[in-house]
């Protein structure tokens, strides 16, 4: 194993890592904004709200990331004169901007399905109460069940971002130098090849763990009344 | 209807090799996860460790970067071990190869945890009649605990499924001509890049509903001998 190679490029790799955290973190903040009113729209009863919208998830979540990403990417190329009339052209032209376009409507699509499920889940002697205080419509939704719903959908929404995050891998085929990018562009010059793509493998192994554990943090904060009361010797117990 | 432009025919071929790169990968992956959950559930530690490290491991690391790993890196990690040994044995791995075995191994992972979940769902009871009657440990697995593990671990391993043939398309980066990587041949040869991967996608969607559908009807089959409300 040649340690040299891995060390002259970790800064690049590190350089890579912040690519990766860029497009995934606008991925998930994109995505999650899309998703609320995507979920909103397909509980609803009404069937001009929700076809469409189970169409959209139903798409995006039965084709594979990559398909998506050349589709949007490549695929653009096709209707190069339509969008460049309508000045989309220099957008679409940027592998950056597909990705992170790609990458957040695929996570909208996940994340939606995630939260229809939790909204279901809310229980429903919460919702007979909060109509019995006299809440309804929005002020309902706001109070009471996406709070309720956030919560019920934080473990599984977890999963969904450590997802996303090693999908954002993805994005390396498309040029861009995010930690695989540039393991694969040094590799190629080099033929170190088990050694990059180890330390590439290492890099997200930590990214990955280090986002659960923040995740696992935050359950924790929100679950707090969930919890027996703590003892008052051990009460810092846990942080 | 897409008009094609006579590139059907390759990309019905793709199909069929995603299909198959698929049903290889999800048989390693079953057999990995068998032996996964027996060392997750072992009382000896060593294979405890081990099963716990693999979907650990595995878990935290994007499949593409594993792909690439094995592909590239595993022949020249065996090469420089060798020469250091004395003896240069050159390694060539094909993209079927590594690519299956790669997506088995991943997803071993995630099947892992759905057996020791299905192991942990039969009721203990049924172990305890079985040892009551006399059959010794593999006995009892092979006769009370499989059979009725299927029913718990079906959907869990629906689900790996759905997501392991949506990740053989990662294999179209080494060059494996599947449904992905022919979408890309055509649509470089006409130049009509979204016609192609939209037909892809299209035909991935239909695999989907497929298995969507044969889940269904094989989770019916499975729960043939259960009483509902």
């Amino acid at each position: 194993m040649v340690f040299d190679i891995i060390l002259e490029s970790l800064p690049r790799l590190l350089n890579g890592t912040w690519v990766t955290i860029q497009i995934t973190g606008l991925s998930v903040a994109i995505g999650l904004c899309l998703a609320v009113p995507l979920a909103l729209l397909r509980v609803s009863p009404n069937p001009f709200c929700w076809v469409p919208v189970y169409g959209f998830i139903f798409y995006f979540r039965g084709t594979p990331l990559l398909v998506q990403i050349f589709l949007i990417y490549y695929g653009s190329g096709q209707f190069q004169d339509a969008l460049s009339q309508l000045g989309l052209w220099p957008f679409f032209r940027e592998a950056y901007f597909c990705a992170v376009l790609s990458l957040t409507l695929n996570t909208a699509a996940y994340t939606a399905e995630i939260l229809r499920g939790a909204i279901q889940g809310v229980a429903w002697g919460e919702i007979e109460a909060a109509r019995a205080c006299g809440m309804s419509g929005s002020l309902l939704y706001r109070r009471i069940i996406l709070p309720k719903a956030f919560r019920l959908a934080w473990p599984a929404y977890t999963n969904e971002v450590v997802f996303l995050l090693q999908a954002s891998s993805l994005v390396s085929i498309i040029t861009l130098m995010d930690i695989t990018g540039v393991a694969r562009v040094i590799a190629a010059r080099t033929f170190a090849f088990y050694e990059l793509f180890l330390t590439a493998a290492a890099i997200y192994l930590v990214l990955v763990y280090g986002l659960i554990w923040v995740f696992r943090k935050i359950e924790y904060r929100i679950s707090g009344h969930l919890r027996a009361a703590p003892e008052p010797s051990d009460a810092t117990a846990g942080m | 209807m897409i008009d094609l432009q006579g590139y059907g025919w390759l990309l019905l071929k793709g199909l069929q090799l995603t299909i198959l790169v698929g049903l290889a990968s999800m048989v390693i992956a079953i057999f990995l996860g068998l032996i996964g959950a027996w060392g997750k559930l072992s009382r000896a530690r060593i294979p405890r460790m081990a099963a716990g490290t693999y979907t650990t491991v595995i878990r935290g690391i994007p499949e593409l970067v594993l792909i690439l790993l094995v592909y590239y890196g595993v022949p020249t990690l065996i090469q420089d071990i060798t020469a250091a040994a004395g003896r240069g044995i050159i390694v060539d791995l094909n993209p079927f190869t590594a690519g299956v075995a790669t997506i088995g191994f991943i997803y071993g992972a995630f099947a892992t945890e759905v057996f020791r979940g299905a192991y942990l769902a039969v009721p203990g009871g049924q172990m305890e009649a079985a040892r009551a009657m006399g059959m010794n440990s593999s006995l009892t697995f092979r006769r009370i605990t499989l059979p009725q593990m299927w029913r718990f671990a079906l959907p869990g391993l629906g689900n790996v499924w759905m997501v392991l043939i949506k990740a053989t398309a990662l294999i179209s980066v080494i060059q494996l001509p599947e449904l992905m990587r022919n979408a890309d041949i055509a649509s470089r040869a006409t130049r009509m890049p979204f016609t192609f991967y939209f037909a892809a996608s299209l035909l991935y969607l239909a695999i989907t509903i497929a298995s969507m559908i044969l889940q269904q009807k094989a989770e019916v089959w499975a729960n043939r001998g259960v009483r509902r409300a």
